[in-house]
């Protein structure tokens, strides 16, 4: 079973109420659901939609035909109808919005009519649409009533009802006016709810609050928001403090004076923002402070298209900041992975005491996924080397940059009962006070340096599906996951064998992960969302391997695995 | 008990001779024993300039970090732990030119923090361009035909701001500065003392001797009250012939940190997280 419904409208209809409910209640019964939200750059108007996927299987990604397409406005019958499958149904209010079809495929629901007079407010439209749509799909009214009732609850029993009466009658009139019995069939089920539904923000921020995070500052900047709005809306529970900076680069400095400090820090932004913060990144690289910086992408340059999505700036994160310093980069491709890797990004930025970088991007961080289990056991707290008042029993000089095979340096605390520390953005002594000496230059060059010797040990290798050896590889990083996944998987069906490498884990490289001999005899084909091929690009120059060909999108829109497939197909 | 002592460095000074620097070095490590003030538990907090450099010649815990940046690291470490005591020192380009923004906001937030502008109305660490607060006209590398703009006038702006302390020092009143040094760690809030400090190199026309003709001490003999804000926003516009040096303005309100339960037991740093207590939020997804 694999059935997607899309609902289109204008911003501020409600989409999101609708699949929202939607997807609350298939979750609950044990299926795996998948919302991508595709949104333009206003508050109200312009065309949006949000597509739920329903499947018994693990989706991960969006899918290239919908079965039902709920139309809140005459746009979304004129844009989205060719998404429709053969046999896909569309519903809307002829009345309501001015379309009128001849097509049986086509039916007309009076949404505003049925939300005033049985649940006496226009505003019951959203819930006589969702109605509507889990009609088509033979799943029983009584557990989508229950989701509203949840839902609602906190309005008073009177909105309950209300909603509730106005899904009855969306259901109803669908079942009613239906010429045959609904074409797509959602077995019943049990309600177990033991799967989680959440976006990729909420599993990076879930992440960062379980990993020890203790101040978060950012500046408002799509599509990073919802990251800062969540730990805000868990800060008072976790005793988290989140303070929204002036700007991005008062952000970053906050977070590495809080770090400084002692107290895990990190902040998000998009790629205009970090632009901002990247002085501050190099700042971060020459004192050896620690630092998380989750840069949720969307596609440039400069404010491109701000509510979209792309991989751009893999390129500009792996090079931002002036001189030499280390860093790490990591991206996650769904959302137990990003639980991982944000405590992964806290324990390097501690322990090699310099700045850890997380990329998302819109279509990771929007999209709803759905988890078997987040395992809050894969999360481990390593603060590195810090030497407390016990380390250090007795009064003494203490030198904050002192030399040592590893290149990482035993850090204290300011507050220190027996020792101060100096730390500085110029070039500084062991001590901390700044130097010119060319001698002493040279050696603190090495000591950072020699720290991205250790990081590199500590990148996990790629995530090679299905295992063993291919002949076709399709190349990928971080949110493409799900979609390379699930096209391989069609390949495979298709008699074409094709295996998945996937890269979350990326700088800095380590070739010790791959068999780069068995590679060699393969063709491998990178999936970006990007127009250079900006990893592509990195991998060969890191595995000396060559990629054959690129498949790559930058129009803003995630890839679905149909289209993986057909350009496949065309390169192969 | 805390002595000058325990505030010495061995780093050696990397500034002019004769620049006013030295003297308001004097008159803060002068408040710092006054106030009994554990160098550990100090933190001072620098950007970059002349004045910058402040920290390494004293001895407590120093971040010396980007030019204009100052304000924002400052307050990362004052909520990280609120227990310590922290200095942000800068010069006028420092602070009112590349950290104009973080400034405006820094007096909004009323976060328990000192600021030390050691403005000398030029750059020094460049040598010798215009800075926001040059005088109109005033000649530099960069304004060989006189400065075209207006001086930015700090102490009027941070009174519009309702920065709840505000102070202007000199730094040949070594006893004087030290006085309001000491006020404004004590005070509870956000405390600004713009610090007029002689450039010997770079600034001929505001020398130690035009100053010296020039200051009066509003807080000394006389009926001043830096509670009212409208005679705040009148002495802070005095420049010329006469200028005045003290308090301006001082009132109290909630600082940033009073106004954060999760500190109200124990600072930031003093707590450990149990990833575990986060199940309970995980069933908010189901």
């Amino acid at each position: 079973m694999d059935i997607s419904i899309r609902i289109g409208g204008e911003a501020g209809q409600g989409i999101q109420s609708i699949s929202s409910i939607i997807a609350r209640t298939f979750v609950r019964h044990d299926f795996y659901v998948f919302i991508n939200q595709d949104f333009a750059s206003r508050i109200r108007g312009g065309h949006n939609f949000d597509q739920v996927r329903i499947s018994n299987a693990p989706v991960h990604a969006a899918a290239d035909k919908i079965q039902i397409l709920v139309a809140l406005d005459k746009e979304t019958t004129r844009r989205d109808i060719d998404c429709l499958a053969d046999n896909g149904i569309l519903l809307f209010d002829g009345d309501g919005i001015g379309f009128t079809s001849e097509n049986p495929n086509h039916l007309s629901i009076p949404f505003a009519q049925i939300a005033s007079e049985v649940g006496k407010s226009k505003i019951m439209i959203n819930s006589v649409a969702t109605g509507a749509a889990i009609a088509l799909t033979d799943f029983e009214l009584r557990q989508v009533l229950d989701c509203l009732q949840e839902q609602f609850q906190q309005k008073g029993p009177e909105t309950v009802e209300n909603n509730q009466k106005s899904a009855t009658a969306g259901y109803d009139f669908v079942r009613q006016n239906l010429k045959e019995k609904p074409p797509f069939r959602v077995p019943p089920a049990k309600s177990v709810r033991q799967k989680m539904l959440l976006t990729g923000s909420q599993a990076i921020a879930l992440g960062a609050m379980a990993s020890g995070l203790k101040f978060y500052s950012g500046y408002p900047m799509s599509p990073a928001t919802p990251i800062m709005e969540f730990i805000s809306s868990q800060a008072a529970t976790y005793n988290i403090i989140l303070e929204q900076a002036e700007d991005e680069i008062a952000a970053i400095n906050m977070v590495i004076g809080a770090n400084f400090a002692g107290a895990r820090a990190m902040t998000a932004t998009s790629g205009g923002g970090f632009c901002l913060m990247v002085e501050a990144l190099s700042l971060a690289g020459m004192t050896e402070t620690p630092a998380v910086i989750v840069v949720a992408q969307r596609p440039g340059p400069s404010t491109g298209l701000p509510t979209r999505t792309e991989q751009g700036d893999l390129n500009f994160v792996m090079h931002a900041g002036h001189g030499d310093f280390p860093r790490a980069i990591l991206a996650p491709g769904y959302p137990e992975q990003a639980l991982c890797l944000m405590s992964k990004a806290f324990n390097l930025a501690d322990k090699y005491q310099t700045p850890v970088i997380v990329l998302g991007d819109q279509h990771f961080n929007d999209a709803y996924f759905t988890v078997d289990e987040l395992n809050l056991r894969d999360i481990t707290i390593d603060r590195g080397h810090i030497l407390t008042d016990q380390d250090l029993p007795t009064p003494q000089a203490y030198e904050r940059y002192a030399p040592s095979e590893s290149g990482i340096s035993s850090r204290i605390l300011p507050g220190h009962t027996k020792a101060v520390l100096y730390a500085d953005s110029d070039e500084h002594t062991q001590e901390g006070h700044i130097t010119e000496s060319a001698t002493v230059r040279n050696q603190m060059v090495r000591k950072r340096m020699q720290k991205l010797k250790g990081l590199r040990r500590e990148i996990g290798p790629p995530e090679i599906y299905p295992s063993g050896e291919a002949e076709l590889v399709l190349l990928g990083w971080g949110s493409t996951h799900g979609v390379i996944k699930e096209a391989v998987n069609k390949l495979n069906q298709n008699g074409i064998v094709a295996q998945m490498v996937h890269y979350s884990e990326l700088f800095p490289f380590n070739p010790d992960h791959i068999a780069i001999a068995a590679l060699t005899k393969a063709k491998i084909i990178a999936v970006e969302n990007n127009y250079l091929g900006q990893f592509a690009e990195f991998f060969s120059k890191s595995t000396g391997l060559s990629v054959d060909q690129k498949i790559l999108k930058y129009d803003g829109r995630p890839f679905t695995s149909h289209e993986i497939v057909e350009q496949v197909k065309d390169v192969i | 008990m805390v002595t000058l002592e325990d505030f010495h460095s061995d780093d050696p000074i990397a500034w002019c001779p004769g620049c006013g620097n030295f003297s308001i070095l004097k008159a803060l490590k002068k408040a710092l024993v006054d106030i009994q003030q554990p160098p550990n538990e100090l933190i001072i907090v620098s950007g970059i300039g002349q004045a910058p450099k402040t920290p390494h010649y004293l001895r407590c815990n120093c971040f010396n970090g980007l030019h204009g940046r100052t304000l924002p690291v400052a307050t990362g470490i004052k909520l990280a732990n609120h227990k310590l005591t922290v200095l942000a020192q800068g010069g006028d380009g420092d602070g009112y030119g590349e950290g104009g923004n973080h400034f405006l906001h820094a007096m909004r937030r009323n976060i328990n923090i000192t600021y030390l502008v050691h403005n000398n109305q030029v750059y020094g660490l460049t040598k010798g361009q215009a800075s926001p607060t040059s005088e109109y006209g005033f000649v530099t590398k960069t304004t060989p035909r006189g400065a075209r703009n207006p001086a930015f006038n700090p102490l009027l702006l941070a009174i519009a701001c309702d920065c709840s302390f505000v102070a202007r020092g000199f730094a040949g009143e070594i006893e004087h500065l030290a006085a309001l040094i000491k006020k404004g760690i004590q005070h509870k809030g956000f405390a600004l003392i713009d610090i007029l400090q002689p450039c010997v190199s770079f600034n001929r026309v505001n020398t130690f001797k035009w100053y010296s003709d020039r200051v009066y001490k509003i807080d000394v003999n006389s009926q001043y009250d830096a509670a009212d804000r409208i005679n705040a926003f009148e002495k802070a516009q005095e420049w010329g012939d006469k200028i005045p040096i003290g308090v301006f303005y001082r009132i109290q309100r909630p600082t940033l940190e009073d106004q954060i339960p999760a500190i109200a037991e124990k600072p930031l740093v003093a707590q450990q997280t149990d990833p575990a207590v986060f199940s309970e939020l995980l069933e908010t997804f189901k």
